[in-house]
């Protein structure tokens, strides 16, 4: 698990994670703060459906895309924390409808 | 009405922000697009809002990051955040952003993608709890995130450095495995007489391996193959050394085996590229200045050839320096003035490379997997059989390989298959990496949705019909 090595004074928030409320520091990044909350896994993948989670955390591998406020396929270590944000772990390929309900 | 500039920049680590204060400097108008939040890139990442205690861990070469990031903040380049540049070419760029985005004219475009960690492909290298060090660096650096108990594997600096930080750190480190090659010693001693001309760097490194002897981390060299074991995700990790198999277990392990040039965006434009045997990768070929062989394109840092961050920020302040050259902003003369002393003193940067590319070159078996159960393509779960089998039947190419088995068609688009496909194929085949070529890589550059390239002014017309 990964754990913080200094207590910011950061102002934490509230972000619903598959359904559950979990507090995070605000404009924290948000695939780290998801690794610390234990979400796991955070998709799995279309062929296989085997779990995945980040594994280069730049933003060039995306294995760790997630559904973020109901837009699936977000590569969650480009995204910060937000108060009232939804994230939901990305089972296989988005289909088109999936992107329809978001906009 | 699409925006126009003198200068688009792509990347804002050393090389893309030394480019951008370089051509404010001559007045050139600069918009500089970035992914991340802030400026410094990877290996400055997080170095505006990195607490103390944590600047401290990363050591003085994170913070020297500062006075750069600084001088951009100042230069008066338009800084464009979380922007995803998904399409480049002579006209300017395409790009967009949670606040928007659009289409810029550019008269001149300098990429500095900066590295990634080249892949290591082993067996279970895509389980949770399995990522790079770079990775792991990275929650350190932006997130001041730390994991306990977890295994390093594989060769090169930044696997040494990680390891080094997190010890200062107080972070337990169940064990290292050095992967690389016992030989490597002896062949790098050559180029020793030239890397003293870069002492400070020589003894970081040594300090960074001394720290790690003295510590009580468990090492264990010459490790010739590594397997990670789990179902769900990562429960052990498994390795033959010279004395037979080892197993450990564990619920996290850090890959690393060196970096290489993130080459999409180049190899999307279109110039040619070289492949460099000594840095086992393909890279654009460049100038001084970092010239590629089309004119509106210039690419500087890592992006361009691995050569660490002092020599990106030299070579991207060459790249602004010829980018107002090029564009009749700067005289010759005034080019050449300015760019003798960058020029020198990144080759005194350069001196350093061959000894360390021949110290930590990275063993074929790490590199070209040689068991079929290998994932080679972690998007398409395209397994080393699969390219052996593509091949044997007569697949000449990585571009045809996608056509066979779908390698490199998932959304990293080859990013992390992409040297490894090249390898393997040419393992197999007996041909040269630079003979069996690269993917074709195309636009989009990033997967993007299509309201995003049809562009927000269309898509307001149709509302309105």
């Amino acid at each position: 698990m990964f754990r913080p090595l200094e207590k910011g004074p950061r102002r934490r928030v509230s972000v619903r994670v598959d359904g559950r409320s979990v507090e995070m520091e605000e404009d924290a990044n948000l695939a780290a703060a998801l690794l610390e909350a234990g979400f796991s896994p955070f998709r799995t993948t279309p062929v296989s459906g085997a779990p995945r989670e980040p594994y280069c955390m730049m933003g060039v591998c995306f294995d760790c895309l997630a559904v973020v406020d109901d837009v699936p396929n977000r590569q969650t270590c480009l995204e910060t924390v937000r108060a009232g944000m939804t994230v939901a772990m990305q089972e296989g390929a988005a289909t088109v409808r999936d992107v329809e309900a978001a906009s | 009405m699409s925006q126009r500039v003198d200068l688009a920049v792509l990347g804002s680590g050393p090389a893309g922000m030394a480019a951008a204060v370089a051509a404010r400097r001559h007045g050139l108008s600069v918009a500089l697009f970035d992914e991340q939040e802030g400026p410094g890139g990877q290996i400055y990442r997080g170095i505006e809002s990195a607490e103390a205690g944590r600047t401290a861990i990363l050591g003085p070469d994170y913070a020297a990051g500062r006075p750069l990031a600084a001088a951009f903040r100042a230069s008066g380049a338009t800084h464009h955040p979380r922007a995803t540049v998904w399409r480049i070419g002579e006209d300017g760029l395409s790009w967009t952003s949670p606040d928007g985005g659009g289409e810029i004219e550019a008269g001149r475009v300098v990429v500095a993608g900066g590295a990634m960690e080249r892949p290591f492909p082993v067996k279970g290298w895509t389980l949770p709890g399995v990522m790079t060090a770079g990775a792991a660096q990275i929650l350190l650096k932006s997130a001041g995130r730390v994991a306990d108990d977890a295994v390093f594997i594989g060769c090169g600096p930044l696997l040494a450095l990680v390891a080094t930080q997190y010890l200062k750190a107080g972070v337990r480190i169940r064990a290292i495995l050095d992967t690389t090659q016992p030989r490597s010693g002896m062949a790098a001693l050559g180029h020793l007489p030239a890397a003293l001309a870069a002492p400070a760097a020589l003894a970081k490194g040594i300090g960074m391996l001394a720290r790690i002897a003295a510590s009580q981390v468990k090492v264990f060299r010459r490790v010739e193959k590594v397997e990670l074991l789990g179902e769900a995700r990562l429960s052990a990790v498994r390795w033959r050394g010279p004395d037979g198999w080892h197993e450990i277990a564990t619920e996290r392990a850090f890959l690393h085996q060196g970096v290489i040039p993130n080459v999409n965006t180049t190899m999307a434009a279109g110039c040619r590229h070289v492949w460099d045997e000594r840095q086992l990768s393909f890279r654009p070929e460049t100038d001084d200045f970092g010239r590629t062989s089309l004119d509106w394109l210039l690419a500087a840092g890592d992006g361009a050839g691995i050569a660490g961050a002092k020599a990106a920020a030299l070579s991207g302040a060459l790249a602004g320096h010829a980018a107002a050259h090029d564009l009749g902003r700067l005289d010759a003369a005034g080019l050449e003035t300015l760019a003798r002393p960058l020029i020198r003193a990144r080759r005194r940067e350069l001196a350093l490379r061959p000894f360390l590319d021949t110290l930590y070159r990275p063993a074929q078996a790490m590199r070209v997997p040689q068991d079929d159960d290998v994932v080679v393509c972690r998007c398409e779960e395209v397994l080393r059989g699969d390219v052996a089998r593509a091949v044997a039947e007569g697949c000449p190419g990585p571009n045809q390989l996608k056509s066979f088995t779908r390698a490199g068609m998932g959304p990293c688009q080859g990013r992390l298959c992409g040297h490894t496909i090249v390898e393997t194929i040419a393992a197999l085949s007996g041909a040269e990496p630079e003979a069996v070529g690269y993917y074709r890589i195309r636009m989009p550059m990033k997967p993007v949705t299509v309201g995003d390239i049809v562009g927000p002014t269309i898509l307001k017309e149709e509302n309105h019909g």
